[in-house]
């Protein structure tokens, strides 16, 4: 049996308002993968991460973690397997130091004393934050945090991680070294985005989701080449595919770069 | 908003000064939350005419900056701050309670004028204790102290997320409020009706904002108990530290120390 196999089948969601966000959706994510799942505002994405571990309750369909089916009864076992970071890492660190976010997580699996203490040491030891741990997390800057948000979740050891924009509002620097990290997880990885760049180096597979729907399922470095769709899903192929734009316009006047 | 950043930045300051790391700031958070309930109750209770049996409450807040290595002159500020408060406390005692109940030479002194001196003194020696216990202990320390000392936990986690999404909240409200200065053009920008629409959309965002935190503490198989990583153990030290100024305080509460040595070298009867 395998932890890390996500599993959405005919998943349908409608908000109490009547707004419908996910219609039908499926699609099978197997054990290491890295997928994105990307679309335009709006496009459900946020509202399909949130049906990953039980923080909304589809309206029909049902999602599978590897042979467990999401229900209220599988919920607290859903939660430790798949480890979700916010966007927002302020809404994820609210304890009043590094030390305690990480802990928060293990305590409430009732671990303590040192296996507590350990877990927290290797998670921040991972994603490079050991000299914040006893920070309190609004002294720490947005790629500090960020790294910190993950930490709090590698903490219970998921078999699955699913990261809501992991690099906005970060600088280039904090956003490189948070590629690194991400290339770096053996883990099941489920990230959303708008950064097509950090999802072309990060992603082997790429879902897009248009107006709730799933547009297309497929190989990274392929959807990003169908112009065609990308425009369609109000997308655009990623500046690192777009080519330099100086040399396209002497080529397109002399007919080579070098001109 | 200027005064809002400082404030907050003061708190910020204040919390920082608890990272030190002298014999005050080793003690366990209990032994000094629970010594500074006790000095607190020990000056409140103290009569409303009385001035000269405070004098020797302060020898507290002295030691325990002078073994701590707080800056004083930050700690005061931090007082002068409630003083505009103090001030429009007992002002009016002078006006309205005028018996002369001391003479000072020629000078006779009303009772006015002396509950007046005793609020301030009062006020400057619990907020300077409160401001100190903060400075020595950090406030988050403070609010676990106070669950482990029998404060229902929901009370002490309230505060917690307080002091944690106070910096979050007025950083989004500066931010608000400046976008609202900014598209006034130094006008009143609309009164209170853009400023009731900016406080209703702070709410709001405030409340998305505590479920998105409830969302992510589930995510992490949060179940309505918080479990703390941290232990701490109270030792022989915080025992004679708590003993210690319990019994200083209930001598100088019982006995009007500064009156028995006047009385001492004047000659008169106690």
């Amino acid at each position: 049996m395998s932890h890390h196999i996500v599993e959405v089948k005919n998943l349908s969601h409608i908000y109490p308002d009547g707004t419908a966000a996910l219609f039908d959706v499926s699609f099978r994510i197997t054990h290491g993968e890295s997928v994105a799942i990307i679309g335009a505002n709006g496009a459900g994405k946020s509202t399909l991460l949130l049906h990953l571990n039980g923080c909304l309750s589809a309206t029909s369909g049902e999602i599978r973690i590897g042979d467990t089916r999401l229900t209220a009864g599988t919920l607290p076992d859903i939660r430790r397997t798949v480890g979700m970071v916010f966007q927002d890492p302020d809404d994820q660190l609210f304890m009043p130091t590094v030390f305690e976010d990480v802990a928060f997580g293990p305590c409430n699996l009732g671990l303590s004393g040192m296996d507590v203490e350990q877990r927290v040491s290797d998670a921040l030891e991972r994603v490079g934050a050991a000299h914040l741990r006893e920070k309190p997390p609004y002294h720490l800057s947005g790629g500090e945090k960020k790294r910190v948000a993950i930490a709090t979740v590698l903490s219970m050891m998921p078999d699955i991680l699913v990261m809501d924009e992991p690099t906005s509002g970060l600088d280039p620097f904090a956003r490189r070294q948070l590629i690194g990290l991400m290339r770096d997880f053996q883990h099941t990885r489920i990230i959303t985005s708008h950064d097509l760049d950090m999802v072309y180096e990060v992603c082997d597979r790429t879902i897009i989701l248009k107006r709730g729907m799933v547009a297309a399922d497929g190989s990274t470095g392929d959807l990003f080449e169908n112009g065609e769709l990308l425009k369609e899903c109000q997308l655009e192929r990623p500046l690192s595919l777009q080519g330099c734009p100086e040399c396209a316009a002497r080529i397109r006047s002399c007919g080579t770069a070098k001109c | 908003m200027a005064s809002l950043q400082q404030a907050v930045l003061d708190l910020k300051n204040l919390d920082l000064l608890a990272n030190g790391n002298s014999p005050i700031h080793r003690l366990d958070a209990r032994a000094k939350v629970l010594v500074s309930f006790v000095f607190i109750i020990c000056v409140v209770s103290c009569d409303r005419y009385e001035v000269a049996a405070l004098f020797p409450f302060c020898v507290f807040p002295v030691v325990m900056i002078s073994l701590s290595d707080l800056p004083p002159l930050f700690i005061i500020r931090k007082i002068a701050l409630i003083c505009p408060f103090v001030l429009a406390v007992g002002i009016l005692n002078p006006v309205f309670d005028r018996e002369i109940l001391m003479q000072l030479g020629p000078l006779g002194i009303s009772g006015g004028w002396m509950s007046f001196a005793s609020i301030l003194i009062r006020s400057t020696l619990t907020v300077g204790t409160a401001c100190i216990l903060v400075g020595v202990t950090g406030f988050t320390a403070v609010c676990q102290a106070l669950e482990r000392l029998g404060v229902p936990q929901i009370f002490a986690v309230q505060l917690l997320f307080l002091y944690r999404y106070i910096f979050v909240l007025t950083e989004e409200s500066d931010r608000a409020s400046r976008s609202r200065a900014l598209r006034s053009c130094g006008k009143s920008g609309k009164g209170i009706r853009s400023f009731g629409s900016l406080t209703g959309h702070l709410l709001l965002r405030t409340w998305q904002r505590a479920e998105r935190i409830h969302i992510a503490m589930l995510s992490r198989g949060f179940r309505g108990e918080f479990r703390s990583p941290k232990t701490s153990r109270f030792g022989t030290p915080d025992l004679v530290f708590v003993l210690g100024w319990t019994v200083y305080f209930a001598i100088i509460r019982s006995f009007d120390i500064p009156r028995s040595i006047g009385a001492l070298l004047t000659g008169g009867g106690l």
